[in-house]
């Protein structure tokens, strides 16, 4: 009932059709475009604020310089006394002893060279397993490509609502198992430093996630597949992201409950060891930033910088929280927000909207509403010209945009040249005092040999 | 508070406030926990009764913590090797432990709570002993024998100046100085 003709029609509640004595508004209520802007705005403000809370902790991590020196420093003066419940006393002994077994890491890596033959092993293993990743990442995704294929196939012969959520089910299952199956891997290929481990677990997950989730959106935009048959392809494609954020969000809860709580029996009783923290961190993280970034697309923005700040905070991670809450927040926000704001930009300005349903009948895509209603308003109202004009020259005109994103492009670089001037200054201050701690050494030695010869 | 502010003698409360880095708040509340773990006959002249280790190791300050034995016998006066604490020895720890207190005194009693063998110096088996006590006592949480090592060989390279092979108390303070969060960390407050 509420469409644009509807709300702007000021006699469409009366019941007397001939008579309307009220005055159509000259500058009527325009649908479309509040849609639009509100999608907009929204995601401007997301944006702002990711950039805003990503340079606040690149700021935070570079600040930190570590180096090789601050072994026995480290060791001194590690334990704080301030700690009393027994629950941080036990994280402050995993957090010190991540930290040690990293720096012991860094320190090996650095002082020796493999052998040709250790190297060819460790790099013919890290192929291997990158190989078996990516394969089931492709089988993956050929599954859920073939499985649309043949539901559209058929979906005239079951019963529509269940056969329709087979797919999310499918998707979701994938979710789920994969980053086990990731996890097992990484304990075969053994790395040398926990970090690591996380990294690379959070990668391929990262992978499969982004292809599937790619998949998922063409097929959407191109309706070959999904909602091919229907007039009202927005309502079809809403409904379907809509299955998958509920069926997401029923085996994050399955999974959440059951799933850590049986591993954690079956390894505290087979194996009488605590499951290790690692596993955690980069499934759990990787599902919120999934579970985000979908509802993300079908609209809320706003929910995703919220929940997001709250649990990338959460205390219970025994790591050194600077370097990696930077890249957790960088690299999965950025593939994340990136994907959603470009399946949101192409569907905005090439996608041709349906013709008899939704609030952009008629036009030929959604950014053309903005347009038309920049017509109305020359038309109704003469004083608002400039509006016209700036949007024209400002808004529309390449050059404008491209001369900014130079300019925002060149003040960063400009600040990482700052940061990492300032890291070469704190490294070569390091050195100093360093080689003058060896004068030392030198000067006392002589001297000592100096009195054993009296 | 106002109770027992009444049981600990002026005098002794300005004398304690001049020998420790303690303030007057600080003393009377240390005076008020120190009682709560005598017996309530014991309680009227806690000043001079020696309160056993196990109660001290009570305390919810030092309950979890894994240098309780150490603190416990470093800061004992006791002269039965009981680590048992005096009103005094336990002022005299949370002066050490307190804000106020300067590095060299923190760093003179790290190393004495460090030493694990009261030998004066920290050799390879009282690192080896920190180290486990910072990384916590179950299987798991230890680190491997040659990771030890190589810890071990490393800090040895940073500290020992005079490459004797142990690290002795100027080596430690040098040590320490470099460090921006050992006076934080090394606090304790009631």
């Amino acid at each position: 009932y509420y469409s644009n003709v509807t709300l702007n029609d000021p006699c469409a509640s009366s019941p007397n059709e001939n008579m309307c004595p009220l005055a159509r508004p000259p500058l009527p209520y325009n649908m479309p475009l509040a849609y639009v802007f509100s999608v907009g705005v929204s995601f401007l403000v997301t944006c702002v604020l990711l950039v805003y809370s990503m340079s606040r902790s690149f700021r935070e991590s570079y600040r930190v310089g570590r180096s090789a020196r601050d072994l026995a420093v480290k060791v001194f003066s590690a334990w704080d006394f301030k700690v009393i419940q027994r629950h941080s006393v036990k994280l402050q002994h995993e957090n010190i002893h991540t930290q040690l077994k990293e720096l012991l890491v860094e320190h090996r890596s650095r002082s020796r060279s493999l052998s040709v033959c250790q190297y060819l092993r460790r790099s013919a293993a890290l192929l291997l397993a990158w190989a078996f990743s990516l394969s089931t990442v492709l089988g993956c995704v050929l599954a859920v490509h073939r499985f649309s294929e043949y539901m559209h196939g058929c979906v005239g012969k079951w019963q529509q609502e269940a056969i329709l959520l087979v797919l999310p089910f499918l998707v979701s299952s994938f979710n789920v198992l994969m980053p086990h199956l990731y996890n097992w891997l990484t304990m075969w290929e053994k790395h040398d430093s926990p970090v690591a481990e996380v990294y690379v677990a959070i990668c391929r997950n990262l992978i499969l996630k982004m292809v599937v989730l790619g998949l998922l959106c063409y097929q959407w935009l191109s309706r070959r597949v999904v909602c091919s048959t229907e007039e009202c392809w927005e309502t079809c494609v809403g409904q379907e992201l809509y299955r998958f954020v509920v069926m997401d969000f029923i085996f994050t809860l399955l999974d959440t409950l059951f799933g850590e709580l049986v591993w954690r029996l079956i390894l505290e009783k087979r194996l009488k060891r605590n499951q290790k923290p690692e596993f955690d961190i980069a499934r759990n993280v990787l599902e919120l930033i999934y579970g985000q970034t979908l509802t993300c697309t079908w609209g809320s923005a706003p929910c995703l910088q919220t929940s997001l700040m709250q649990n990338c905070q959460s205390p219970s991670k025994p790591w050194q929280a600077s370097h990696m809450s930077t890249i957790f927040i960088t690299l999965l926000c950025f593939p994340s927000f990136l994907g959603a704001a470009v399946f949101l930009s192409y569907t905005i300005w090439s996608v041709r909207p349906s013709e008899t349903c939704g609030p952009f009948q008629g036009l030929e895509t959604i950014y053309k509403s903005g347009k038309t209603w920049l017509q109305v308003l020359e038309k109704s109202n003469p004083n608002i010209t400039w509006f016209a004009w700036v949007h024209q020259h400002l808004v529309e005109n390449t050059f404008l945009l491209f001369l900014m994103s130079g300019l925002l492009l060149a003040m960063i670089y400009l600040n990482i040249q700052v940061v990492r001037g300032q890291q070469r200054i704190i490294y070569l201050l390091k050195e100093q005092i360093a080689n003058e701690g060896e004068d030392k050494i030198f000067l006392i030695q002589k001297l000592h040999s100096i009195y054993k010869q009296r | 508070m106002g109770g027992s502010a009444s049981l600990l003698p002026r005098e002794a409360l300005g004398e304690y406030q001049e020998l420790t880095f303690l303030s007057k708040q600080e003393i009377l509340l240390a005076y008020k926990r120190f009682s709560e773990l005598l017996p309530k006959e014991e309680r009227e002249n806690a000043c001079s009764v020696r309160v056993p280790k196990s109660q001290i190791l009570k305390l919810p300050e030092l309950r979890a913590n894994p240098f309780q034995h150490r603190i416990c016998h470093v800061f004992s006066t006791s002269d039965n090797g009981d680590d048992s604490m005096s009103f005094e020895d336990f002022l005299d720890m949370l002066s050490v432990f307190s804000d106020s207190a300067i590095l060299e005194v923190k760093s003179h009693y790290a190393f004495r709570i460090f030493d694990f063998d009261d030998d004066g110096i920290l050799d390879r088996k009282d690192l080896e002993k920190l180290v486990n006590c910072l990384t916590g006592q179950g299987e798991d949480s230890q680190l491997s024998n040659a990771e030890m090592e190589q810890l071990i060989q490393n800090i040895l390279e940073e500290s020992d100046i005079d490459k004797d092979g142990t690290i002795n108390l100027s080596e430690f303070q040098l040590v320490v100085s470099r460090s921006p969060d050992f006076a934080s960390s090394f606090k304790i407050v009631l």
